[in-house]
């Protein structure tokens, strides 16, 4: 089981589960109740290069639609395709449901990131 | 007994007809001989096997499930749902209109082009423009156009900076959409408490690399924009360009010209307008009006008049952006609009606004004494309340909207404009007497009551509809898009 | 007084009074005084209903309509027979005074109808998948093209010249401004020329358009440009006329990608150019790429089926300034007229009409060919076909009409090579005495 406390986490309510080169990223709980009952998900091939902040793949409810954006550089390594099939599994528990895996290209980048805490306190503020 | 509520394709039955065609003479002609094998169907299209009588029954049946402005209250905000005049009809379906050809020569349809040529002369003079095209096929066509002709009068002159569109955080979700098909990157600006436009946001956000600003007057808070005048100035200054979303011009007639505040582009929409039918969703018309100085960009052809004051489709127009449909837009729909604009004649279209307003200001005035009003001044055709404004009720905005259809009025607008939270936009328009105003204040004040005293009753609403809440999200999952049973061909 | 505004002096003096105010001016009295109208309006006086009719009368007999004359005019807009029981549905004021299905709940009307539509257009096309119709046929192509960019990621859309003209011309304003590139496909002997084709498409060809029956009315081969477009991983995007469905095989049955076409004949009158409906269909890969209004069927609580607008989250009010189209209406009561129509005439019935189309337009053509009109290509055709005429068409179809005859399209003015070609239309309305009387013309006028 995933927890918050081993997380790393992006301004558009991603989170990043690092281990060793690869990293896993997902969408948090508060993305996923903002969006409500996700309906779809559209996500990107394996060996697909994107750079932090490029759009890698859509996350859609009935009444929104949003992009997923790369928290920092990385090669596309595995899909999480099961998605697609159930979206509804974000929505269930979002620590588990990832999206893709990727190699990380530049691991300085990672110093960007929010801790749990820097996310709480943003998350407060947006609320 | 009766199974009307099933699909077309469920009472289909092989060998029944609905159709007879005169005899076929030539049926020594085969189509085989002169179509190679190849390029035929094998097997008849999966369409239905249906009889007259089982057609005009399943229709009739399907009708009588929908609401209707011919049925009853209709106070959508943003809409302008009002009544649909029943000459209009016929005069559309005049055979010397219905069955003309679009590409028969000029000189036999020289009516059609006179009914343009005056149509695009009424709207000029109610829009304070220099000159309109009718060709538009609704208002995000008509918006589309206008943007066309703005980025292509900017290019005319080498100045090809301006990528930039300027929309208030108000606007109709269609603004942004329509400023990005045409290229431009949208820039959106704060609206202030007032619900006018912030300037300071404006000023903010204008330079040379703006190409114009977007805005409703009234608002989609149905507030006329009380600094009109001021960014007018501001967006000219800075070598932008203004349009006009027409969607609430039922609020202006013969009031307030477009033209006259600094616009330099508008496109009215003659489905709200103009009570042209919406159709359960279109047709509608869209036309676009240009100041002088976007004249040469208007799309092709243009109907102009000859010296022997005969009428004709003029191409000849090299600025052009060029075509955006085929043939000279929804004609039918401008014949209704035509009909309808000499009905009410200069007078009568004044007197829509009036009415219009009058209307939309007494419902404001009782119903902000069971809903929250947020912003309190005299509105113009419609109004936003922020729902019951009780939120320890846990009554959306949603559930008074359903509950509304077992009224039998049909809802407002809801959770639009993005700005106001559980926003409720409501415009009567002038076709509603003061007794159904009454009946729906009415009705909206009992909801209110209902909400404290029975919530469930509202949030399981609606009751009295042929369906109840339909499961949009299983809609989505699982994306059912036609019938099942009588399956394609593949 | 008008009709459709129902306060009397009464009403307005009550309606004032509670509102606390002394006139109508005090409602608009937030208006600016520099932008508030300082005159009248300058239109006619309010007219009667009767003064009306009247007006409009004057304005068709200035008209000469297609039931005063012979209509060999085709070329995008068709003269098909359209059955009674049409009007009287999309005549239904619960259909046509209805807005936009967003109450699902009392919309079932609107809603099953877009459904039905949809299942039908998707199987007479042969494709998955249908939306809920769009303005025309043209702006359905140029749509078409947006949407194969957005899906393959490319902006290069390859066109026939075969394709209608004035849907060309409404692609390139579209492109010029939402940044596709179109290229042209040349024709040869009547169809696109696939040698030619075969040189311009690349990987970076998001996709190829082809009208069948072209503007020529010729049925083209599609199968090789369907190879050649797959093998780049491009998508054939076909424009049909929905009337051939009945007897050519299906664009679904080809290999298409998108299908889409100007679906007026089926029900709707020609009304000089408008309203009409386009229609789209796809397949399921491209369901979320499709613009405009989709209608699924789903439950409510208690498990009734009903339908609802679904997949919103593809359309503008949504994606807002990350669209791919604006398009937020449909030609729903025209599309209503249509699937009327489709419903009516059935699988037999779209079957009897084209091939009825088929047999007159061929028995015409014979004719003309007897009495020296050419044809220009020796190519399948369907209802429309191309004939050389011996001198100035224009000078030809001035004697025709004098002879009640609305003869064919001058192709002359978009295919300068064509100068003096004439385009018939033969649709199962004609009668073959009616086709004796075009031979006739024609041979008074060569």
């Amino acid at each position: 089981m995933r927890e918050m406390k081993d997380l790393l986490f992006t301004n558009e309510h991603e989170w990043v589960d690092v281990q060793g080169e690869e990293a896993y990223v997902g969408l948090t709980e508060f993305a996923s109740k903002a969006l409500g009952d996700i309906v779809f998900v559209e996500l990107p091939e394996v060996d697909d290069e994107f750079s932090m902040g490029d759009s890698f793949g859509v996350v859609e409810s009935v009444k929104a639609a949003a992009d997923m954006y790369m928290p920092i550089d990385g090669v596309v390594t595995e899909l999480n395709t099961e998605l697609e099939d159930e979206p509804a599994q974000i929505n269930q528990a979002p620590l588990e449901g990832w999206f893709l895996k990727f190699k990380v290209t530049n691991k300085e980048q990672l110093g960007e990131l929010m801790t749990p805490a820097d996310y709480e306190r943003f998350c407060e503020e947006e609320a | 007994m009766n199974n009307y509520n099933k699909l077309l394709c469920d009472i289909s039955k092989p060998g029944r007809t609905g159709y007879r065609l005169p005899p076929d003479e030539l049926e020594n002609i085969a189509v085989e001989d002169g179509i190679p094998a190849g390029m035929l169907r094998k097997d008849e299209p999966a369409l239905p096997e249906v009889n007259e009588v089982d057609v005009i029954r399943h229709f009739l049946n399907l009708s009588q499930k929908n609401f209707a402005i011919d049925k009853g209250f209709y106070p959508l905000g943003s809409c302008t749902m009002k009544y649909n005049p029943k000459i209009n009809e016929d005069m559309a379906a005049l055979p010397g209109f219905a069955n003309l050809h679009p590409y028969q020569p000029e000189h036999t349809a020289q009516g059609a082009l006179e009914l343009l040529f005056e149509l695009e002369e009424m709207l000029v003079e109610i829009t304070g423009m220099e000159r309109v095209t009718l060709q538009p096929a609704a208002g995000a066509h008509g918006e589309m156009t206008g943007l066309m002709i703005m980025k292509a009068y900017h290019e005319s002159r080498d100045d090809h900076k301006r990528t930039k569109i300027i929309v208030p955080d108000s606007a109709h979700g269609t603004n942004p959409a329509s400023a990005q098909v045409v290229g431009f990157d949208v820039v959106e600006i704060k609206s202030n408490k007032d619900g006018d436009v912030d300037l300071e946001s404006l000023k903010a956000a204008l330079s040379d690399e703006v190409a114009g600003l977007m805005l409703t007057n009234p608002s989609t808070l149905g507030l006329y924009e009380q600094n009109i005048v001021e960014v007018a100035k501001l967006v000219h200054e800075a070598g932008g360009l203004l349009y006009y979303d027409g969607a609430n011009a039922n609020a202006i007639l013969g009031i307030s010209r477009p033209g006259d505040m600094g616009f330099d582009v508008v496109h009215l929409n003659l489905h709200k307008t103009m009570t042209t039918p919406h159709g359960g969703g279109g047709p509608g018309s869209g036309p676009v009006g240009v100041k002088k100085h976007l004249v040469p960009f208007l799309p092709k052809p243009m109907i102009d008049k000859k010296e022997d004051n005969t009428y004709y489709l003029n191409y000849d127009l090299p600025q052009s952006i060029g075509r955006i449909r085929a043939f000279y837009g929804n004609f039918g729909i401008n014949v209704r609009a035509y009909t309808y604009m000499k009905t009410m004649g200069a007078e009568g279209l004044k007197k829509v606004s009036q009415m219009a307003v009058l209307n939309a200001n007494y419902l404001m005035h009782h119903l902000k004494n069971f809903y929250r009003l947020p912003i309190d001044r005299v509105c113009k055709h419609e109004f936003v309340l922020a729902g019951l404004g009780k939120s320890e009720l846990h009554v959306s905005t949603m559930d008074v909207a359903k509950r509304l259809l077992d009224y039998g009025f049909h809802p407002p607008t809801v959770y639009f404009p993005l700005i106001v939270p559980e926003a409720l936009m409501i415009e009567p328009t002038e076709t509603e007497s003061l007794e159904t105003l009454d009946s729906f204040i009415e009705a909206m004040a009992a909801i209110a009551k209902e909400a404290e005293e029975n919530p469930e009753m509202l949030k399981s609403a609606p009751h009295v509809t042929p369906v109840g809440r339909l499961d949009e999200v299983k809609a989505a999952r699982n994306p059912v898009l036609k019938c099942a049973s009588m399956g394609g061909e593949n | 007084m008008f009709p459709y505004i129902p306060h009397t002096e009464e009403d307005i003096k009550f309606m004032l009074e509670t509102l606390g105010m002394k006139d109508l001016e005090e409602l608009f009295a937030d208006i600016p005084k520099e932008v508030r109208m300082n005159r009248e309006l300058d239109l006619d006086a309010p007219k009667s209903e009767l003064e009306v009719q009247r007006l409009m009368k004057s304005l068709t007999d200035k008209n000469t309509s297609t039931d005063e004359m012979i209509c060999f005019l085709g070329a995008g807009a068709y003269d098909h027979y359209i059955p009674s029981v049409v009007k009287h549905v999309t005549g239904r004021g619960e259909f046509y005074t209805a807005y936009t299905p967003y109450q699902a709940e009392i919309s079932q009307g609107t809603l099953q109808v877009i459904f039905e539509f949809q299942t039908m257009i998707a199987n007479l096309t042969g494709m998955d998948l249908s939306n809920a119709s769009m303005y025309d046929g043209s702006t359905a192509t140029a749509e078409a093209a947006a949407m194969a960019a957005d899906a393959t990621r490319r902006k290069e859309i390859l066109i026939s010249e075969t394709v209608h003209p004035e849907t060309r011309e409404v692609l390139d304003t579209y492109a010029h401004f939402n940044g596709l590139q179109i290229k042209t496909v040349p024709m040869a002997d009547g169809v696109t020329d696939v040698e030619q084709l075969k040189g311009m498409v690349s990987k970076e060809t998001a996709g190829v358009i082809i009208q069948t029956p072209n503007f020529f009315g010729i049925i083209e081969e599609v199968e090789e440009v369907e190879k050649l477009i797959h093998e780049v991983k491009g998508l054939l995007i076909m424009n049909v006329d929905p009337m051939s469905l009945g007897i050519l095989k299906s664009p679904g049955e080809l290999g298409a990608d998108i299908v889409v076409g100007e679906g007026h004949a089926m029900g709707n009158p020609m009304s000089y150019g408008g309203p009409y409906l386009g229609f789209m269909a796809a397949t399921t890969k491209l369901m979320r790429k499709m613009p405009g209004r989709i209608a699924g069927q789903t439950t409510d609580h208690d498990g009734n089926v009903g339908y609802v607008l679904t997949l919103q989250t593809r359309e503008q009010h949504i994606r807002r300034e990350k669209a791919t189209s604006n398009i937020c209406s449909n030609q729903a009561l025209n599309a209503l007229a249509a699937l009327v129509y489709m419903s009516i005439l059935g699988k037999k019935g779209m079957k009897a009409v084209a091939e009825q189309s088929y047999r007159k337009a061929h028995h015409t053509m014979e004719k003309l060919e007897a009495i020296g009109y050419k044809k220009v290509y020796d190519k399948p055709f369907f209802k429309e076909f191309l004939v050389e005429a011996p001198k100035d068409p224009a000078d030809i179809n001035k004697t025709l009409l004098e002879q009640g005859i609305l003869g064919g399209y001058e192709v002359g003015k978009h295919y300068p090579d064509l100068k003096n070609g004439l385009l018939f239309c033969v649709t199962e309305k004609r009668t073959l005495d009616e086709i004796d009387l075009l031979v006739k013309g024609l041979e008074v006028a060569k």
